[in-house]
């Protein structure tokens, strides 16, 4: 039995369901990142695990406890909110100390707790003014002081990096993995950055319209897409997603797509899943890492295939250049080292490596190989 | 920073030569005509109250005299004094005194009791919402646009059966109804704007219903609790209708009080005591509007902008 556990639990705002029946259980000490597109369900997933919205059906358990009925101040979760949430009348000191007050922590006890907190966060020098008076990324430390100070079994977080600004960003999120650390507490945490959601989780769930897509460890979520919309939220740039189709070349079963001049080519595929289906359509996805120039592809993979494809631009980004090409009509971005000399117009060897291709059903999109 | 911007651009401005100097000389022609057509208007506006002070300082002789505009020749702070407390209102010759005391006593409870429930209940409409709450709301503004004179039958007979008929309470009673919708739209709109997670951030830290109100609402709402102060104020002070209908001789407020001290048919019309009364009616609202104002249109405007 989980720490955390989401037992068949629906949301249904009249006759509007914004939570599909959703399952979800975690151990104690896990970072869990609930990521998805805006109105995906994810947020108020959190809000019902805060108490804050109502489950309209299954339950929900902290340490075995049904939280159902139980006030938001009595599940002993501490939340940061997007804003912030930052009372504006009162000092950083009074904003920490809110909480304790209300749970009637004796004041010499409050006043020790605020200290450690200060020192934790670094916001010691902070603790007389008003939020009015902060930055950002001030303002985000106080509200995870404000959590921090209730010792909580889980924190939630909604979307705290949201309203900061890119540098800052990257900052805090390092922050937050290393409070992380440090206190060993069971995080839920929601975003709609992936990038956020890889960096600090120990587990994903991928939501979009009101279901949970998928649910793994970020290297299962990023390495085994259980369909189209998770290989394509995940991941940046995203993965190549391009329609192909099965055929036999010489025994092997091999992937077939266009390129641009309307010519076609062929990618064997590295295992033998798809040996039975010629003439399948298919949909391959392929991340941008796994398509290199000849000299930067994988040594170990044993699957490395070269494709000869016009180009159609690059974007040099500094420590890599990305380069477009036309794949079965859409866009294939392939990560080439900084320095090859690829340029727009110009016929190029691309190296896929296919060990990492994944193969999706058009129809259905689930994955199928 | 701004303070840098402000001498910088002055200092560009006076530095660069003369055909700029020249269009500020043609710009400020229009400025002048501008500020003496102000003028003239508060000159304007001023004048009816310059008149009465003035009148309400000479003894009466000098008015009947015909010098109505004139400036006293005898200063004297007689009228005031007579209007206060030995002039005939009605039936006794108690000066305005006993009534200026009701009308405290009427306006000071009425207004902080229908400020504390509108307050109450626009938090409860925004941040505590149930089923059928915008119909309510609905229905709280229509009691706003309710004409007064509707009310006054089944009024009387609801204070008849309340037993504060003809007494200050009732009054209060009366102005209460009457306030909470104003008060309450004030405070809905108010805290519509205010930001929800606030509310979720203290009931997450553990506050109830009233330690949000009281803790998190309450201290931002200076501005629009001045807003509505000064308009409840204002408009039970001023009430006529209400305080001629459902008040006796001993409950009646300043506004009828001054209606009877003009309208004392015995003897002469004391022109100058008159003068003195009215300016005494309007005093506590003006000092409303000096010490208040200038959160007035803040106020106005931070409920305005969404809700």
């Amino acid at each position: 039995m989980g720490f955390l556990e989401i037992d068949r639990a629906t949301k249904s705002y009249g006759a509007v369901k914004v939570l599909h029946e959703t399952d979800i259980s975690i151990d104690e000490g896990e970072f869990l990142v609930l990521v998805g597109p805006s109105g995906c369900g994810k947020s108020t997933l959190l809000n019902m695990i805060a108490g804050l919205e109502e489950v309209s059906s299954g339950d929900i358990r902290i340490k075995g406890r049904s939280m159902n009925g139980v006030k938001p101040a009595d599940r002993n979760i501490a939340m940061v909110f997007q804003s912030y949430a930052l009372y504006p009348n009162m000092t950083v000191r009074g904003n920490i100390s809110f909480g304790m007050e209300m749970h009637k922590v004796p004041k010499p006890e409050r006043e020790t707790k605020i200290a450690q907190v200060a020192d934790l966060l670094q916001i010691g020098q902070l603790l007389d003014r008003k939020p009015g008076q902060l930055s950002g990324g001030q303002r985000q430390r106080v509200a995870m002081g404000r959590a921090l100070t209730r010792d909580p079994d889980v924190f939630l977080f909604d979307e705290p990096l949201s309203n900061l600004d890119a540098k800052l960003r990257v900052d805090m999120r390092m922050e937050i993995k290393k409070l992380h650390q440090k206190l060993g507490t069971t995080i839920v945490y929601v975003t709609h950055d992936q990038i956020e959601a890889l960096t600090l989780s120990t587990r994903i769930a991928v939501m979009y319209g009101g279901y949970v897509q998928q649910m793994g460890t970020p290297r299962e979520i990023y390495d085994n897409p259980a369909n189209l919309f998770v290989a394509g939220f995940m991941g940046s740039p995203s993965m190549n997603l391009f329609p192909a189709r099965v055929v036999d070349a010489g025994g092997a079963p091999a992937a077939e797509f266009t390129l641009a001049g309307g010519e076609t080519a062929l990618l064997p595929f590295a295992g033998d899943a798809l040996a039975a289906q010629q003439g399948r359509d298919i949909v391959l996805g392929i991340r941008p890492e796994a398509i290199t120039d000849e000299g930067g592809a994988d040594r170990n993979s044993r699957a490395v295939h070269v494709v000869e494809s016009p180009i159609e631009i690059t974007e040099p980004a500094g420590s890599d250049t990305f380069v477009v090409t036309q794949w079965g009509g859409r866009d294939a971005v392939g990560r080439f080292r900084a320095d090859v000399p690829a340029r727009a117009g110009d016929r190029f060897a691309f190296a896929v490596n296919m060990e990492k291709a994944v193969v999706f059903d058009p129809e259905t999109e689930t994955r199928i190989a | 920073m701004p303070t840098d911007f402000t001498s910088q651009a002055v200092t560009a401005g006076t530095g660069t030569p003369a055909p700029i100097r020249k269009r500020r000389r043609t710009a400020a022609a229009p400025r002048v005509i501008l500020y003496l057509i102000l003028a003239l208007f508060c000159v304007y506006y001023l004048l009816p109250l310059c008149v009465m002070v003035v009148n309400s300082l000479k003894p009466l002789g000098e008015i009947t005299a015909g010098g109505m505009m004139a400036l006293p020749e005898q200063w004297t702070l007689a009228p005031w004094s007579s209007a206060w407390s030995t002039a005939q209102v009605g039936v006794d010759a108690t000066g305005l005194r006993p009534y200026f005391v009701n009308s405290i006593l009427m306006v000071v409870p009425a207004v902080a009791i229908s400020t504390i429930l509108g307050a109450l209940n626009g938090y409860v409409l925004t941040k505590w919402t149930f089923r059928g709450a915008t119909l309510l709301f609905g229905l709280v503004l229509f009691g706003c646009f309710i004409p007064f004179q509707i009310v006054l039958i089944p009024m009387a007979r609801m204070l008849g059966l309340m037993g504060i008929a003809g007494t200050v309470p009732g009054l209060v009673f009366v102005h209460l109804v009457y306030g909470i919708g104003f008060s309450t739209l004030y405070f809905r709109n108010y805290y519509a704007a205010f930001p929800t997670e606030l509310v979720r951030a203290a009931q997450i830290d553990g506050a109830g219903f009233f330690t949000i109100f009281r803790r998190i609402l309450l201290p931002s709402s200076g501005p629009i609790a001045v807003v509505c102060i000064i308009w409840q104020f204002t408009n039970i002070w001023n009430d006529f209708l209400f305080g001629a209908s459902f008040s006796d001789f001993d409950s009646q407020p300043m506004t009828v009080a001054l209606n009877n001290l003009v309208q004392s048919s015995t003897g002469v019309k004391e022109y100058n005591v008159h003068f003195a009364g009215a300016i005494m009616a309007a005093l506590p609202t003006l000092l409303v509007y000096v010490v208040a104002g200038r959160f007035f249109v803040r106020g106005l405007m931070a409920g305005s902008v969404k809700g």
